[in-house]
């Protein structure tokens, strides 16, 4: 499995880097290598299904960031409370971090999951279901009312969106103007 | 003529683009209508539908994307593909309980198997691609809006 | 383990730079990240060694399947992920046009 490492070396690298270069572009181009990298574990970590989901979704994911972002620039303050404020947050994330690598002895070992209701699902899925991809027959037949409420929460985002963008009526045009005005 | 160059990006890449569109098309029709029996699925499938349309319109600009694809016509697929998960649902009642796989299973490894799974494949698909359309449009115009006004 | 423990260290990257960078867009980069290392995590947690994918074929000779499971849950958290990104940053456009930045220290003045 050395190469399940070094693809986590380079997320791990292109996270980093997406976190402290100056230019908000670049940084957008970093995370979705990031995305790349994922999507080629997820292949090699035997998920066909969700690589190809996580590289169109990721290729989607990147051109709304860039239209966001594009000619914006990033602002850079070493002003207030500079020490004291990353003291915080670094400490903040080791207690995290120690917490969560305690929890690793209950874990099962990497390599060796607990398969008690994928074992049924595994075996009795292709006769009691009909489908030959196995994640198919889970969250459409097994686990259905998972996806009907996944659809419920794509709805409301696409709701929020809509509400959040769209433009208020007649006066907007007055009032907008004023706005830059001042 | 002149004009319509101007919007979208240079003839390169619409040329390609008229090309390539349809392939992409198909290409998640495929993915959709296959996802029972291979790698894929409603949500891959739905979203490679929805980045064929982002593909037409980064590369001729708003008019041609909204022309082929309006957006009555946009909230009526998602609407839709509701609908039809909601009813392919609620006809398991004839059998006894909700999703209820009530069609015939079928030969593994064929297109035709496999009872509700295809339709909720669809469903799902119509579903996804139309609401990231949807964002995406709603997104890129409020962008032009202030690129107007500026 | 060392697996289980790089997946940690992405994580911990990705809420260092939600809880310390200033600029919105760096925040949302953050949350991204952190829901990559999730989404990972599962899918680590579901992998078994000398395993296939699940999917049957008809002339498989491995027995040995993945864990089908975290991968069902992990393809539907991935597309509402998606989702939610789409209305942050919609959100944060908006805050663009209000105030004209993204540093959310500037943002303090909230005027109606």
């Amino acid at each position: 499995m050395i190469e399940l490492y070094i693809l986590l070396g380079i997320m791990i690298v292109g996270a980093i880097i997406a976190i402290e270069i100056k230019d908000l572009l670049s940084s957008i181009v970093a995370v979705g290598a990031v995305g790349l990298v994922l999507s080629i574990t997820f292949l090699i970590l035997k998920a066909p299904d969700v690589a190809i989901t996580q590289l169109v979704v990721e290729i989607l994911a990147l051109i709304i960031l860039i239209r966001a972002t594009l000619k914006k620039d990033l602002p850079f303050s070493t002003s207030g409370r500079w020490y004291f404020n990353t003291l915080i947050t670094i400490s903040f994330v080791a207690l995290f971090f120690i917490v969560g690598v305690k929890c690793f002895k209950d874990l099962p070992a990497f390599g060796y999951p607990i398969m008690n209701v994928a074992a049924t699902y595994l075996k009795d899925g292709l006769a009691q279901t009909g489908a030959t991809n196995i994640v198919t027959s889970v969250i459409l037949d097994y686990r259905v009312f998972d996806t009907l409420g996944e659809a419920t929460v794509l709805f409301t985002a696409v709701i929020g969106v809509l509400a959040i963008v769209r433009s208020i009526g007649r006066k907007k045009q007055n009032q907008k103007i004023e706005e830059e005005d001042e | 003529m002149s004009r319509e160059r101007e919007k979208g990006m240079s003839l390169i890449v619409k040329t390609i683009t008229r090309l390539t569109v349809g392939l992409i098309l198909l290409y998640g029709i495929y993915i959709l209508s296959h996802g029972h029996i291979s790698p894929g699925g409603g949500f891959a499938g739905g979203v490679i539908i929805a980045l064929s349309f982002v593909h037409l319109m980064l590369a001729y600009g708003k008019e041609t994307a909204l022309k082929k694809l309006p957006k009555t016509v946009m909230s009526l697929f998602e609407s839709s593909g509701a609908i039809l998960f909601l009813g392919i649902a609620l006809l398991g009642f004839t059998g006894g309980y909700f999703f209820l796989n009530f069609l015939p299973k079928g030969q593994p490894f064929r297109l035709f198997s496999a009872g509700i799974i295809p339709f909720c494949n669809i469903a799902i698909s119509l579903k996804v691609g139309a609401g990231l359309f949807a964002i995406f449009v709603a997104l890129v115009l409020l962008k032009y809006e202030k690129n107007k006004k500026d | 383990m060392i697996a289980y423990l790089m997946c940690i260290i992405l994580f911990s990257l990705g809420l260092y730079c939600i809880l310390r960078k200033r600029n919105i867009i760096k925040i949302i980069i953050g949350i991204i990240i952190a829901e990559y290392a999730i989404n990972l995590f599962f899918i680590l947690v579901g992998y078994r060694m000398e395993g296939r994918a699940p999917i049957h074929a008809p002339d498989q000779k491995i027995v040995n399947m993945v864990d089908p499971l975290p991968q069902a849950v992990v393809l539907t958290s991935i597309v509402i992920g998606l989702a939610s990104i789409a209305l942050l940053i919609a959100i944060a456009i908006r805050i663009y046009e209000k105030y004209g930045t993204f540093d959310i220290t500037k943002i303090k003045e909230l005027k109606g």
